[in-house]
């Protein structure tokens, strides 16, 4: 059913953990659905950009729920902002190998739970 | 170690139960119903077997008719009595909690005019009796409702919904797949007219069940041909799977059952150690062989694919195992909150589990669970 590529990810997750006082946290999904994501960031700089210094997810889901979690941060860690919203289902997909159709909406969460918390954090910068 | 806990889907064939069926594959592979030599020993061992399945029951040998498993025989019996009655009304009572295959089939007649009740059930999977009662009317001509439920083991009352439909003269099939074996039923004591049994879930063949049709009940074949099985199932008899269905049956010993429950208590006392979780169905009325937990704020997909890491498999009643997205629909009518239900593993045991694999089973399951509620945004 899981790809090899998934099923590594799902077993020794990098990125799965709760985070100390995160710049911002985008929470995603509901668990009655079965799939709860939340995803935290913490914001550097670089060459005067901003970017994911630091990221990490606390997930409540399947094992494409988990492994579109872990492929999520591994793809975002160290892009600026601007580059990571970017971050597509499809790109999480692709590094996944694939994902059975039933659960590409996983990929789609992760996806949505980073650009949540992108937007919180230029929501909380405008303040 | 490979730990094998899905007998509820289905089980290992016992070697007793393979050495009696080789020679119907390789010698006596006549057709039961040609008249020479080869066709009478079939026949011979065609009668035997419905001897042996008709005792367990203490049904007799002309009230069970071969089929091909047990979603064949739901399907006969609720067909077969909607379309041989339906001169006498269309309404059909069955329970929240049924397999897919009474569900289904309900469904289709439902599509084709019938009308069909769903009964409730309380928290531990017992159907409403008193709603059950109500809910009969001059046009019902069938009530189905499990013996044992196969998602959460809880045993229904079938001896007194046997009385409710005597009462109201209505007929009463009972889908016993999981319940063969493990619980009595003696069909001179219990009011049930149609019961539907199964072989590959008590170390049998795949691909072979019966139906018990108390003699003197009207019901219509679904499929046309030759005059096997008393004009009611057409086709060859599977001569190899009948005769393993009743050696599967006759090996099935008090001794078994008493050896599964014991494992069974163990697991569900060492399980329910693990803080946040529970039972779900009875602890009472349930199978000798199940135990249906809910391991609060984890998914139960990632359970199972994690304990299936450590060779043990079990099933879930999550949706996301499934090709669907809600989750298992007996959970729900025990009235779990979503949630809950997503996070239940089911684990069925057999004769051939060994305490060694329990207790290999709840060390794992320990470990994993607490690596999963590690990184869930639930767990606070």
């Amino acid at each position: 059913m899981y790809t090899d590529k998934v099923m590594e990810h799902f077993r020794n997750p990098k990125f799965l953990r709760k985070m100390k006082n995160p710049d911002s946290i985008g929470k995603v999904g509901n668990p009655q659905c079965g799939d709860l994501m939340w995803v935290y960031i913490k914001v550097g700089k670089k060459d005067n950009k901003e970017i994911i210094e630091d990221i990490s997810v606390e997930t409540f889901g399947c094992v494409a729920a988990v492994s579109s979690s872990d492929v999520l941060c591994e793809l975002a860690l160290g892009k600026t902002l601007e580059e990571a919203e970017k971050i597509s289902r499809d790109d999480i997909i692709k590094e996944l190998g694939d994902l059975p159709p039933i659960k590409r909406h996983c990929s789609v969460l992760a996806q949505e739970g980073l650009q949540k918390a992108i937007w919180k954090y230029r929501e909380s910068k405008k303040r | 170690m490979k730990v094998y806990l899905d007998n509820g889907a289905t089980t290992k064939v016992a070697p007793e139960v393979v050495k009696a069926m080789i020679p119907y594959f390789t010698e006596q592979y006549g057709n039961a119903s040609s008249l020479h030599g080869f066709g009478q020993a079939a026949k011979e061992a065609l009668d035997n077997a419905r001897a042996v399945i008709a005792k367990r029951i203490n049904a007799e040998p002309e009230e069970i008719i071969f089929t091909s498993g047990g979603t064949e025989s739901n399907n006969l019996a609720i067909k077969g009595i909607a379309y041989a009655h339906k001169d006498k009304g269309n309404h059909i009572i069955t329970s929240k909690i049924e397999h897919p295959a009474v569900l289904a089939a309900c469904a289709t007649l439902e599509r084709e005019g019938f009308k069909i009740s769903y009964i409730d059930v309380d928290k531990e999977g017992f159907v409403k009796l008193g709603q059950l009662e109500k809910t009969i009317t001059d046009k019902t001509i069938l009530v189905t409702i499990m013996h044992a439920n196969n998602e959460v083991g809880t045993i229904e009352p079938i001896k007194e919904i046997g009385e409710i439909c005597k009462k109201h003269k209505v007929i009463f099939h009972s889908d016993a797949v999981q319940s063969f074996t493990k619980v009595p039923i003696d069909i001179k004591k219990i009011n049930v007219d149609l019961v539907s049994l199964s072989s590959h879930k008590i170390h049998g063949p795949k691909g072979v069940g019966a139906l018990y049709i108390r003699k003197g009940i009207k019901i219509k074949k679904l499929a046309d041909g030759g005059g096997h099985e008393f004009r009611i199932r057409a086709g060859t008899e599977n001569i190899p799977g009948i005769v393993g269905f009743a050696k599967a049956v006759e090996l099935v010993k008090e001794k078994d059952i008493q050896h599964m429950t014991k494992l069974r208590d163990t697991l569900i006392a060492e399980l329910l150690a693990i803080p946040h979780t529970q039972l779900n169905g009875s602890k009472k009325e349930r199978l000798c062989n199940n135990v249906n937990i809910s391991f609060h704020y984890i998914e139960g997909e990632s359970l199972l694919m994690s304990l299936d890491d450590n060779g043990i498999a079990v099933s879930t009643g999550s949706a996301c195992s499934s090709h669907s997205l809600t989750p298992s629909h007996v959970l729900m009518a025990l009235g779990l909150k979503a949630e809950i239900a997503h996070g239940s593993i089911r684990f069925t045991l057999s004769k051939y589990t060994t305490e060694k694999e329990i207790n290999y089973t709840i060390k794992i399951v320990k470990e994993v669970v607490e690596k999963l509620r590690k990184f869930s945004p639930l767990a606070r």
